[in-house]
């Protein structure tokens, strides 16, 4: 029963399209699919590092910006009369772009970021994002600063025996590449939690010191799994590029790695599913409040919502459904807690 | 080109007195509370908000306008500290954090709720032309400002080192367990040290926002640059707060003038990776735990 229950919902979110054919709904969704795909990719080291990388829109900006420079082209000068020039590609390129670009810069933030802890690790993570924003503002030459990249071409699928990609542009088709990317995504976070390298992270999560002692090579996971978080989350930035097809400064905000936070803490820090229920909850909210209230109010409840999660509900909304199941945690008491642990 | 390094000088030294006031803030509450303050850029905006408040809609005098703000940032740190961080108080550091970006998210946003986004100026009694000397001009506001925050960190001093909240304060910081063993009301402590902290942000506000305008979004930057202060010196570092302000003054005031006016903001963050990366422990404190 557990083991269907998983593919059973995936079955469901996959039958949407057909089930309830409206543009609009299917836009949203996706949208929420592709903030889903980021809050799975910062549970990996909010959750189950324990480290709280406030820098995410960091990863997922890059994202963004890598595919669609790739897919557009540019032609900047470096000084010294040299130039950097590169020809359109194919969007599945840029996509490829898009995940390992944000991953090295998450090998070079965990190289540096993580020689400090706690309050100073926050800190720098932010100041990471701050920066990226600064220079895609101001180095207009490649990023057309704040006038932003336009015109971005829309996603594509290809395959080995095709003569030309197909490109995407029904928003159902949208909403089945993002649920893809986002199972993949969950596919790959559970691979990696269940792995050598999950249980390393939980153990200094859980105790550094002793995780230390025990000859577990603290840094070197970290950077690990911030590797995979950053090109995961590049993954979604770069869906993100292509399905709205602009790409500005903003990605880098504050308020985006807040919009991701809120949804792991909200569903569950530390537990696959959490993700992916917070994002459930809070991707579709800003759509659903645009029509009614003022864009502050959806920010204003994003922050009294993150304020009664942490004071009422600190652990998130899966550990504390999980643990009104009872019978099943008598029965497996050691699978509960692998679920609530990690 | 020595004409034009003086004048880098004199205008760092005036942002830097503004920015340790902010740093110094954030560090004490830090320090003694243990709490990263993610609502300290609001508390700036706040300030500068009720000055644009009190002199341009109910036309009250400038400077007892700067006084009322700071008395209104002080309450209302008082309030976020009673309401959001004493039943937090046995919470880890990060469940603290994460409330804090949820206050500041609530702040910032009323305030555009309320505000509108559009900027407000802070009409003042000053005159618009310079005064030069030498070959040094600087604007008779900017010079009242470092006048004031100059006061205000003395002043803030003398609490800390003559009285007996001071007194408190300090041991609470080096040993809350000790402190409150002799005797020292810790919780009270932490209330007024935080209504303190955002006392001196909303001064910070109420001092710059006359000088540039106010908005929504000012915050934001601030928060953030004060971040950068109080690294630089070192969490929970008092004099390394001041000196960090006045470092983050000069970088940005000569890194603007020098290399480039578009990335003035993005040097302060630079400076913080860069001194992360080779002096995780601040510029000035000797040791201290970072873990």
């Amino acid at each position: 029963m557990r083991y269907f229950l998983p593919w059973a919902f995936l079955a469901l979110l996959a039958a949407v399209p057909i089930l309830l054919p409206d543009p609009y709904t299917l836009s949203v969704l996706a949208s929420a699919g592709i903030f889903i795909i980021g809050a799975i990719s910062l549970n990996l080291l909010l959750g189950y590092t324990g480290q709280l990388s406030l820098g995410h829109a960091a990863f997922f900006g890059l994202g963004a910006y890598a595919s669609a420079l790739t897919t557009l082209g540019f032609d900047i000068g470096i000084g010294f009369g040299q130039r950097i020039t590169l020809a359109p590609q194919p969007v599945w390129f840029g996509f490829l772009a898009g995940i390992v670009v944000p991953a090295l810069f998450g090998w070079l933030l965990g190289r540096l970021a993580f020689r400090v802890r706690g309050a100073y690790f926050v800190i720098i993570t932010i100041c990471f994002a701050q920066v990226l924003r600064l220079l895609t503002l101001n180095w207009v030459e490649l990023t057309q600063g704040p006038m932003a990249l336009s015109g971005i071409p829309a996603l594509s699928l290809w395959w080995p025996g095709l003569d030309a990609p197909i490109a995407l542009f029904r928003k159902d088709q949208i909403y089945w590449l993002v649920l893809a990317v986002a199972a993949v995504a969950f596919l790959l976070v559970r691979q990696v939690v269940r792995s050598r390298i999950g249980r390393a992270l939980v153990a200094l999560r859980e105790n550094e010191t002793l995780a230390r002692s025990v000859g577990i090579r603290v840094t070197h996971y970290l950077v690990i799994a911030t590797v995979i978080s950053a090109g995961i989350a590049g993954a979604a930035g770069s869906l993100f590029a292509h399905s709205v097809r602009i790409v500005d400064p903003d990605v880098f905000l504050f308020i985006y790695t807040v919009t991701m936070v809120i949804m792991v803490v909200t569903g569950g820090k530390g537990t696959l599913w959490g993700p992916v229920v917070g994002g459930l909850l809070f991707g579709p909210l800003p759509d659903l409040l645009r029509g009614s209230a003022p864009p502050e109010a959806q920010w204003i409840a994003y922050g009294v919502a993150m304020i009664l999660i942490v004071m009422f509900l600190p652990r998130g909304i899966v550990p504390a459904v999980a643990s009104l199941w009872p019978r099943r945690a008598a029965a497996k008491p050691a699978a509960v807690a692998v679920e609530a642990e990690g | 080109m020595m004409d034009q390094a003086l004048q880098h000088l004199v205008n760092g030294t005036v942002l830097g007195g503004t920015y340790a006031l902010l740093g110094i803030g954030l560090t004490l509450i830090f320090g003694v509370m243990r709490v990263v303050n993610f609502t300290h850029g609001e508390l700036y905006a706040f300030g500068a908000y009720m000055v644009y408040a009190l002199v341009s809609l109910l036309g009250l005098n400038f400077y007892l306008s700067l006084v009322l703000a700071t008395l209104l940032g002080v309450a209302l740190g008082a309030l976020v500290e009673l309401v959001l961080l004493r039943p937090l108080r046995h919470a880890d550091i990060d469940s603290v954090m994460l409330v804090m970006i949820g206050a500041a998210l609530v702040l910032q946003n009323t305030e555009m709720w309320v505000w509108g986004g559009v900027a407000k100026m802070v009409p003042t009694p000053f005159v618009g032309t310079p005064l030069v000397v030498g070959p040094v001009s600087v604007l008779p506001l900017r010079l009242f400002v470092f006048a004031v925050a100059v006061a205000l960190l003395v002043g803030f001093w003398l609490l800390l080192d003559r009285t007996r909240i001071g007194t408190a304060m300090r041991a609470t910081f080096q040993d809350p367990q000790t402190a409150s063993l002799m005797g020292v009301r810790v919780g009270l402590v932490h209330t007024m040290t935080f209504a303190l902290g955002s006392g001196l942000a909303a001064a910070a506000g109420a001092l710059l926002g006359p000088v540039f305008v106010v908005s929504p979004t000012m915050g934001d930057l601030v928060g953030l640059k004060a971040f950068a202060i109080v690294i630089l010196g070192g969490l929970g570092n008092l004099p390394g707060a001041a000196i960090g302000g006045f470092a983050l003054g000069y970088v940005e005031e000569f890194g603007a003038g020098y290399l480039s006016t578009e990335y003035r903001d993005a040097f302060g963050f630079l400076l913080i990776i860069l001194v992360l990366a080779i002096r995780p422990q601040g510029l000035v404190a000797a040791r201290e735990r970072i873990g």
